[in-house]
């Protein structure tokens, strides 16, 4: 029987997934980078959940005591936060270029435009 | 055929006059060459001189990158009816008369774009240039899958074609790995033609830098995950 924390978590990264999903599908996110962040979730959503993974993951690489999930989850949520905000900050630099771009053309036509005149 | 020589420049106001004289303004094959000069925000007089000197000139009011000086080259060449595109550093390293050279494969229409390649014919190319290089080509190869003797070279000639199909997204340094990945992206053909470039102390502050290598590798890398 789940616990309300595995629960919780399995929500949120069901919620995550189906970001990366609608992304890929709307052509935002390449097919590497599909892969990538479902590979991702995918296997925060296996520790939590089967716990008992990341105890033999742990004594399997010498670690000595179960790995904490919480941890591991909160640097997974980070990471996509993270990736999230440089996403936005990205579309915002383009969309300012994509504005530079635009007024250097509309310039030089309106310069051409009074030569002609 | 109609030939625009695009150059996108950035506080070059010492070299840019010496190089816009430099440029062929007769090809074998072309009818007209027109030169483009995108001045990417400089707060020098970059734009005056090239002004001056009866060229074409765009102006970024903002200093965006090499990407978003090069976006604004393609833009324009979309938007007139020119046949070849070539791509020029400002920095006076580029030899005119290799222009020819790059051009000839294009105007057979047996390849839709060609690339100098700095590495088979020049000497004396710096350490540290040839360290950066090197890193890039493995770079370029691992992400875009297209192998190049010189990644990060400026000087390119491309058909409509290609110009057509290209769509850069990077606004930095990183946009020239950015093309192997729309050649692999396209299966456009191209080829790399021998050039020959002068580094100078002048030059040699320009351009690509050792310290500038892992954030051009992380926004690459960040933008395949995208």
């Amino acid at each position: 029987m789940p616990t309300i924390t595995q629960l919780f978590l399995t929500v949120f990264l069901l919620f995550a997934a189906s970001r990366v999903v609608l992304r890929f599908r709307s052509g935002e996110l390449s097919l590497f980078g599909f892969l990538f962040w479902s590979g991702i979730f995918g296997l925060a959503a296996i520790i939590v959940l089967f716990p008992g993974l990341t105890s033999s993951i742990a004594i399997a690489l010498g670690i000595g005591r179960g790995a904490d999930v919480v941890v591991y989850l909160s640097v997974t949520l980070l990471f996509y936060l993270v990736f999230r905000l440089y996403i936005f900050i990205e579309d915002l630099r383009h969309d300012i270029t994509e504005i530079v771009k635009k007024i250097a053309l509309k310039d030089m036509d309106k310069k051409n435009d009074k030569k002609s005149s | 055929m109609k030939l625009l020589i695009g150059i996108p420049a950035y506080n070059e106001q010492e070299m840019i006059s010496q190089v816009i004289k430099s440029l062929p303004r007769k090809i074998e094959g072309i009818e007209k060459i027109d030169i483009l000069v995108v001045d990417d925000g400089s707060t020098d007089q970059t734009a005056k001189i090239a002004r001056s000197l009866g060229i074409y000139v765009l102006r970024h009011i903002l200093n965006r990158g090499l990407g978003g000086a090069l976006k604004t080259i393609f833009s324009y060449f979309r938007s007139k009816n020119y046949d070849i595109l070539v791509t020029f550093d400002a920095d006076g390293q580029h030899n005119p008369s290799d222009i020819l050279n790059l051009v000839k494969p294009i105007i057979r229409g047996e390849k839709d774009i060609s690339i100098g390649s700095r590495w088979q014919k020049s000497r004396n190319i710096p350490f540290a240039r040839k360290i950066i290089n090197k890193f890039a080509n493995i770079i370029t190869y691992l992400l875009f899958s297209v192998w190049t003797s010189d990644s990060q070279s400026g000087l390119r000639a491309f058909s409509k074609k290609a110009v057509r199909l290209i769509n850069l997204q990077s606004d930095g340094m990183e946009v020239s790995s950015e093309f192997f990945r729309e050649i692999y992206r396209h299966r456009l053909s191209y080829k790399e033609v021998p050039i020959v470039v002068q580094y100078t102390s002048y030059s040699q502050t320009k351009g690509q830098k050792l310290s500038n290598a892992p954030n051009v590798f992380f926004r690459l890398f960040m933008r395949l995950l995208r």
